[in-house]
């Protein structure tokens, strides 16, 4: 149990200056849709701060364009038991059902909520949510054809979402220190403390000092080059609970989005091939037929990437390039400008293709880490990935593993589990928080190590830049840790990962002022990215099996025997060491996935 | 020009940077050989990673979506992510922050005045009605699409910047608050007109627009605030006669 609070020693941190010492109920770190739904949820009944790197608005939920689950059967007839065989399918049986159960069962009544706080759906004739289709998600327990159960908001349902959980966070009285950046959990015994974060604007070390911490810090695909994430998803969260000592899971499965623009990697929805786009290779063909002959271009993405990728790697991409098409011509230009109004503009404005005349150049792009903070259904994060929780500290969304996702993500699946979980987690913290436990004693030297790794880079004199070896990182992970992986390859690349994890220690920046300081912040991300892509590397190395998105070419098949089963991994001692929780399944048993 | 033909671009950026001396106003060239596709933000980006890291500004999505990198390029806000530089056709483009903002740093300015008048207009539903539970608020796909060219803004910045009325008055609302307002305003299921009103009926509020279409050209997801400044007086003055 926390530690009595001693009011006259609590705002004593050493080197951190007493107005730069805040108390807050709940500190959440992160502003996306997990982040913020907890808020909306939690600021209810107690005092809640939010830490963001970026101004709420800029997270990177916004960019979801095409849906957000939910069997409300508003366009056809749909089951939440429909939707849970889809996503223990579609995670090639790797997600825990239990998890997954929830989240199919509660999905309507998120979806409801939202729309009760205004947010702007598309509509049915009647004036009902509107439904769309989306790749995996099916009728009859895969036995009929896709199945409209993605509601939307035009391709733009991640913007719409975000904004209205913050305008509900602006009505609820939420705190918000924007542009605050997360340095450091203070966990003591198992007991969570607070967070440690740098004033970007100002400079200056904070302490957040609260009875429960939140993380909504979303993914880590910034690591590759091709990738379709803002430049600020750089695996902070997942950083701060490896340094805590803590576990992470499954960090091996990171989803590759099958259209991403050419060479830029921004994301073109999956909307689009639900909306009926194709995707076509060098020699004019519908090559989807040969890798999911029933359910074409709205196979998983796990099976559309590996083969837009083979058909790239045989030489069957467009003029031998490395891209294929994504046509949506037929569509006709009514149904592009009414239903696909953004991708027509990111087409224009980022590769200069008018998608209603000319079909758009795309290849697989990094999009999305099924891995994360290994918690229980109620959002808990657990010391040791299976059963003891963290007390007063709680994780959801794209920076948690809770696991629904498994090995391979289902489209819509995504903004679902992140406002899903994000209530969830909220509610969760309220619940501990009615208890009145007292504010956990902040230990003296709770801003040491953050201070000690700030001020270091400030007075570097090392030799290396941080953008290049970002870009080194960056490059090696795209080209040896994708679609496909080898194990020969990936030992090669781990490596290179510790060389660069040497040279990072060396690193030096330009900017040596205090405020505003982002060859500041750029120089921290990268050391948090290195950190999650070495468990990441080492994960796939050891994960001796294909699956889901995680597709190992030495080891083809599926093993579940041997791998069905979530991976562990920390670093303990400067050695990374592996553990494993069993799977949980309750309706669906593995089955030889086909689509 | 061929496929991978590099063009030589002088990038002029306007800096606010202490740069180890006293805080000054300076302007700093920097050269690169651009490539067909590469943005503005790419540019800053890779002068930042290779030749000058102290050079700063705001960046995360670099796809059109966060609002982040607006600035002022070539006298025109726009995201630097979404501009691509060989298409302004300028061997040389000026870089700026976001005009009439207060500037932090560099390209960075202060959006937290921008923020705050965002807040001002109760940016969020207001319903009176209990909601249903079980089941959504219906809404007529007319009703819904009136919200078309509203929802869209992602709060960058770039209509307020061009915007001479805030420029000569910097207690106004803007049209980012504005065009949020009538988000809200034109929403069949919203009953809080009152309270949204409260804010704009102001000298420094609905009143200080001067129709002069700067925020139209200058947002880069072509929504029109002029109109939906319009369309609240229309309403304002219908909920005067009551």
């Amino acid at each position: 149990m926390a530690a009595t609070i001693n009011p006259e020693t609590v705002h004593d941190v050493q080197g951190v200056p007493v107005h730069n010492v805040h108390r807050h109920d709940v500190v959440i770190v992160g502003a996306g849709l997990a982040a913020l739904r907890a808020a909306v949820e939690a600021s209810t009944e107690f005092d809640v701060a939010v830490v963001t790197k970026v101004y709420p608005t800029r997270s990177h939920s916004g960019a979801a364009q095409g849906g957000i689950a939910a069997s409300l059967a508003n366009e056809e007839e749909d089951h939440w038991e429909w939707h849970m065989f889809d996503t223990v399918k579609g995670s090639d049986y790797l997600g825990d059902q239990d998890a997954i159960e929830i989240l199919v069962k509660e999905a309507p009544v998120v979806v409801r909520e939202f729309e009760h706080m205004g947010a702007p759906f598309s509509r049915t004739p009647d004036g009902r949510i509107a439904q769309r289709m989306f790749g995996g998600h099916t009728k009859d327990f895969g036995r009929g054809g896709a199945v409209l159960r993605a509601c939307y908001a035009a391709d733009r349902t991640g913007h719409a979402l975000l904004h209205t959980l913050y305008e509900n966070c602006v009505k609820n009285g939420v705190r918000f220190y924007s542009e605050f950046y997360a340095l450091g959990l203070v966990v003591r015994d198992n007991v969570c403390r607070g967070v440690v974060a740098w004033d970007i604007a100002d400079g200056g070390v904070h302490v957040f000092h609260s009875k429960a911490v939140m993380f909504g810090t979303g993914g880590h695909a910034r690591v590759f080059r091709i990738a379709s994430i803002s430049l600020s998803s750089t695996g902070d969260g997942p950083s701060m609970v490896l340094k805590a000592g803590l576990p992470l899971e499954d960090m091996e499965f990171l989803q590759f989005h099958p259209t991403g623009l050419y060479e830029h990697g921004i994301l073109v929805s999956e909307a689009a091939r639900g909306e009926g786009g194709y995707l076509v290779n060098g020699a004019g063909e519908r090559f989807m037929k040969k890798y999911a002959p029933e359910k074409m271009e709205l196979a998983p993405r796990d099976v559309t990437s590996r083969a837009i990728q083979k058909e790239i790697d045989e030489g069957r991409g467009i003029d031998g390039k490395d891209y294929v098409y994504l046509d949506l011509r037929h569509l006709g230009k009514e149904k592009i400008m009414s239903l696909l109004p953004q991708i027509h503009e990111l087409a224009w404005k980022f590769i200069h293709v008018d998608c209603v005349k000319d079909p758009i150049p795309i290849q697989p792009t990094a999009h999305y880490s099924m891995g994360g903070i290994p918690t229980d259904n109620d959002c808990r994060v657990l010391a040791d990935g299976k059963k003891e929780p963290v007390v007063g500290f709680y994780a959801a969304g794209e920076c948690a593993c809770v696991s629904v996702h498994g090995a391979n993500r289902l489209g819509t699946n995504s903004l679902l589990e992140a406002s899903l979980f994000g209530r969830r987690a909220g509610k969760s913290i309220v619940r501990f928080l009615r208890e009145e436990p007292p504010f956990p004693e902040l230990p003296a030297d709770a801003a040491a190590a953050a201070i000690d790794e700030v001020e270091g880079i400030l007075a570097s004199s090392g030799t290396e830049r941080a953008g290049a070896i970002k870009a080194e990182m960056q490059a090696r992970m795209t080209t040896d840790c994708a679609v496909f992986r080898k194990g020969s390859v990936l030992e090669q690349l781990l490596k290179e990962v510790s060389t660069l994890r040497e040279r990072y220690r060396k690193v030096r920046i330009d900017d040596r002022a205090r405020d505003f300081n982002m060859d500041l912040i750029e120089a921290l991300e990268l050391g948090r990215m290195l950190d999650v892509v070495e468990v990441m590397v080492a994960g796939a190395i050891n994960r001796a099996e294909s699956r889901g998105a995680h597709s190992r070419v030495d080891f083809p098949k599926r093993d579940d025997t041997g791998w069905l089963k979530h991976t562990l991994v920390r670093r303990k001692n400067g050695k990374i060491e592996f553990d494993y929780r069993p799977v949980v399944i309750t309706r669906f048993a593995p089955k030889e996935r086909t689509y | 020009m061929a496929e991978n033909e590099k063009r030589k671009v002088t990038f002029k950026v306007h800096r606010y940077n202490t740069g180890g001396r006293a805080r000054e106003r300076y302007v700093q060239a920097y050269e690169l050989e651009v490539a067909k596709g590469q943005s503005v933000l790419d540019c800053l980006n890779e002068i930042k990673w290779k030749q000058d890291g102290t050079l700063t500004f705001r960046r995360s999505c670099k796809s059109g979506i966060c609002g982040s990198c607006a600035m002022t390029i070539n006298s025109v806000s726009r995201l630097a992510c979404e501009t691509q530089v060989l298409l302004l056709g300028s061997p040389t483009i000026t870089v700026e922050p976001l005009k009439g903002f207060t500037v932090m740093k560099d390209l960075v300015v202060d959006m937290d005045r921008f923020m705050e008048k965002l807040i001002a207009v109760k940016p969020y539903l207001i319903t009176k009605t209990p909601t249903p539970t079980d089941q959504e608020r219906f809404q007529s796909p007319a009703d819904r699409a009136k919200l078309d060219g509203l929802y869209e803004c992602i709060l960058c910045g770039a209509c307020t910047s061009s915007c001479p009325s805030f420029w000569a008055d910097e207690e106004y609302l803007g049209p980012h608050a504005l065009l949020k307002a009538y988000r809200f305003i034109a929403d069949s299921r919203d009953e809080g007109r009152k309270d949204h009103f409260e804010a704009l009926d102001d000298k420094h509020g609905l009143w200080r627009c001067h129709y002069i279409f700067n925020c139209v050209e200058a947002c880069p997801k072509s929504l029109n605030p002029t109109k939906a400044i319009a369309a609240l007086r229309r309403e304002l003055a219908k909920e005067r006669i009551g």
